[in-house]
């Protein structure tokens, strides 16, 4: 096998992983700590492009496009958790999903009725357009290694923030034991408010950046909202170091699969056939990996807490 | 106990007014449903095609072949199990003579079942899967636009004609999918590189491109509808690829509806279409003039096809005197319906699909900035799909 080959589909597994990791960091910290299933994340990643979009071309700058997103989209998730969701976290699980798909549909409905049904237009930046020499001979694209250092910095902060600073310990101890935290005074609700906004940020970065690489389109949470699920569950509810480490895998194993399993089944199979095949395994191998995850570890490889 | 007879009162009355508004049956108008996909992914598509039927009968100053018509729409959301209840709730309640609209091939096949039993005349303005085409083709079924495989096949003609010995294929792993590699390769005689098959509705190709690169093929051939195109496109051209090895797709890889969110990554790309914006006769002129008045946005093809469809079936309507209820009458004339179809000649196969020409289109900025098709040359001239020789009524 081609070792430029090799280098470059594994730098598209980091960055579909990074990219996955800024999804599911979010969905995880909400999941974890404030025990709600929002399947309305990926509308927050939906609105965070669409914003994006329209900063970006209304001050013609990618950069700052991105930057006003993130504040605005922060705060369509604090009006969403105060107007929607804080009635939600004292019932069953099945009514969260079921109010949240509702958001999904009111979401969809809404960016319909502002932008319109065609999807629009977000290029990356001009100094980012090009392509970047990683190893010699080697080009990759520089917007996607771009992607691949926020990711990290992303991870590296949130782990600080949570491991390092006051709000962490409060966020810590929300999601370890909350009658405890708010006897000793944490104020749950508003704590609770500030984490669904960190998450409706970070799901803007990943929709702001994933923007200028997929369609900016009605219905792009749902698309992504699927694979995020898939991470969190691998990883283990509530835990970012799992998030990151389980978006990793599945980029990886998504890339690799597509990459790699046609060409190694040629080897074994007649060419029609092992495309087909090839591809059919694919697209399972990251469903695979998580059903055998939940075999050895039905908690993930880090769960949360216990 | 008052208050509960003056509702029920007021309920009755509600009632009775509702149905004195509902039209009635057997009167003289044309009803007609359009089932299509309004709402959520691929919606961009779906209205386009009511938006372009629309204008068709607007045209006609709502009046298709001369006789009142009613257009019922229902959003079928590309869920097939709806579509089936909603072509029920049109046929059973609506009493419609016609139905239309449908975008996607696995929803037509899933409610012609229903229309022949029915024995509701269905007048596609998009989906033509191989299978109505061949052996399970219905006298019910009419497919104004194009067979599946067409579009494909004259762009395997021209890929061929340009001399690209070595071609990549890329296409999405479901039927259509399939299809569209099948009707490249019928007119393609080069080699084919590899055939690599993605997952329905896929993000990221970064995958397939590194594999694109390695391979080191002449040309790329991809049949990506809707976002899955516009997601290739862009990271085609950011990975520096759109330079190196040309990329060519059927029309529906480069329509309308994504040109504008892909940008200058679809700047000079070639496509394979029976219809164009710029095609030259006066009928395209009004059509894309009128289009783009009344909805501030240039036609897809898909408004074109559905365009056609409000004409073809204005033109049977009239070729009958107007009596829409009988239906042996309206299919005869469907058949030979007569009318001056936007992308030029048109006329039906015996199993309800087009011969028609085949256009070369180029992906061109207009003043404005804004991208459009270009027509470039013609591929096929009367051309007919491989099916219709399996197909008795």
């Amino acid at each position: 096998m081609d070792p430029a080959l090799v280098v470059e589909q594994t730098l598209n597994g980091f960055q579909l992983g990074v990219m996955l990791f800024l999804m599911a960091a979010g969905l995880t910290l909400v999941f974890g700590i404030m025990d709600l299933i929002n399947l309305a994340h990926g509308s927050l990643y939906m609105v965070g492009a669409y914003l994006t979009a329209t900063f970006a071309q209304a001050f013609d700058s990618f950069l700052l496009g991105l930057l006003l997103a993130l504040p605005a989209a922060a705060l369509v998730g604090v009006i969403v958790e105060v107007t929607a969701l804080r009635t939600l976290y004292r019932r069953a699980h099945l009514d969260q999903v079921l109010a949240t798909f509702g958001l999904i549909l009111f979401f969809n409905e809404l960016v319909r009725m502002i932008w319109g049904p065609v999807p629009i237009r977000l290029d990356p930046p001009d100094f980012l357009a090009g392509q970047v020499e990683v190893l010699p001979g080697i080009p990759y694209s520089a917007f996607r290694l771009a992607i691949i250092v926020v990711g990290i910095a992303v991870a590296i902060g949130l782990w600080a923030l949570i491991a390092r600073t006051r709000l962490g310990m409060r966020i810590r101890a929300g999601a370890s034991n909350r009658p405890m935290a708010t006897a000793l005074g944490v104020d749950i609700a508003r704590l609770f408010t500030v984490v669904f906004a960190l998450g409706a940020a970070l799901a803007a970065l990943a929709g702001g950046m994933a923007g200028a690489v997929l369609s900016v389109e009605v219905g792009m949470g749902e698309q992504i909202l699927l694979l995020t699920f898939v991470v969190i569950v691998i990883g283990g509810i509530g835990s970012v170091r799992g998030a990151f480490f389980g978006a990793l895998l599945v980029g990886l194993v998504d890339t690799y699969g597509r990459a790699f399993l046609p060409d190694l089944l040629r080897l074994v199979l007649e060419p029609a056939v092992a495309d087909g095949v090839g591809a059919s395994l694919a697209s399972m191998a990251i469903y695979l990996v998580m059903a055998l995850v939940l075999v050895v570890r039905p908690r993930g490889l880090f769960p949360a807490h216990g | 106990m008052a208050t509960r007879t003056f509702v029920a009162v007021t309920a009755t009355a509600l009632a009775a007014a509702a149905m004195l508004a509902a039209p009635p049956a057997g009167a003289e108008s044309l009803r007609i449903g359009m089932i299509t996909t309004l709402s959520g992914g691929g919606s961009g598509l779906g209205i386009d095609i009511r938006d372009g039927f629309l204008l068709g009968v607007a045209h006609a100053d709502g009046r298709l072949g001369g006789v009142e018509t009613e257009v019922i729409e229902a959003d079928d959301e590309r869920r097939p199990e709806l579509a089936v209840q909603l072509a029920d709730r049109m046929v059973q309640r609506d009493e419609v003579h016609i139905v239309t609209g449908i975008v996607w091939s696995n929803l037509a096949l899933a409610i012609m079942p229903t229309l022949a039993r029915e024995e509701t005349v269905f007048v596609s303005p998009n989906a033509g899967p191989s299978a109505l085409a061949g052996e399970q083709c219905s006298r019910y079924f009419f497919n104004v636009a194009y067979q599946n495989d067409n579009n494909h096949e004259a762009m395997g003609q021209h890929v061929a004609n340009e001399g690209y010995e070595r071609v990549f294929l890329l296409a999405p792993n479901y039927p259509a999918g399939q299809d569209s590699l099948t009707g490249f390769k019928r007119f393609f005689d080069g080699e084919v590189v590899e055939e690599v098959y993605t997952q329905l509705g896929q993000l990221d190709y970064a995958a397939e491109i590194a594999q694109i690169r390695a391979a080191e093929p002449d040309a790329v051939f991809f049949f990506l509808p809707g976002g899955m195109g516009i997601n290739f496109l862009k990271q085609y051209d950011q990975a520096g690829m759109k330079d190196e090895v040309p990329v060519f797709g059927p029309a529906f890889s480069l329509s309308q509806d994504i040109l504008g969110a892909v940008g200058d990554a679809a700047l000079g790309v070639y496509n394979t279409a029976q219809w164009s914006p710029d095609l030259d006769n006066d009928g395209n002129a009004r059509f894309v003039a009128d289009f783009q008045a009344a909805y501030d946005r240039l036609p897809s093809l898909y408004a074109a096809q559905a365009y056609d469809a409000a004409q073809l079936i204005g033109a049977a309507v009239a070729a009958i005197g107007g009596d829409v209820e009988d239906t042996d009458a309206l299919i005869a004339a469907l058949e030979t319906a007569e009318f001056d179809s936007i992308r030029g000649p048109f006329r039906f196969n015996t199993n309800h699909f087009p011969i028609q020409d085949f256009y070369l289109r180029q992906v061109v900025a207009r003043e404005d900035g804004t991208l459009t098709n270009r027509m470039v040359d013609t591929v096929f001239t009367d051309h007919a799909d491989v099916y219709a020789a399996d197909c008795s009524f």
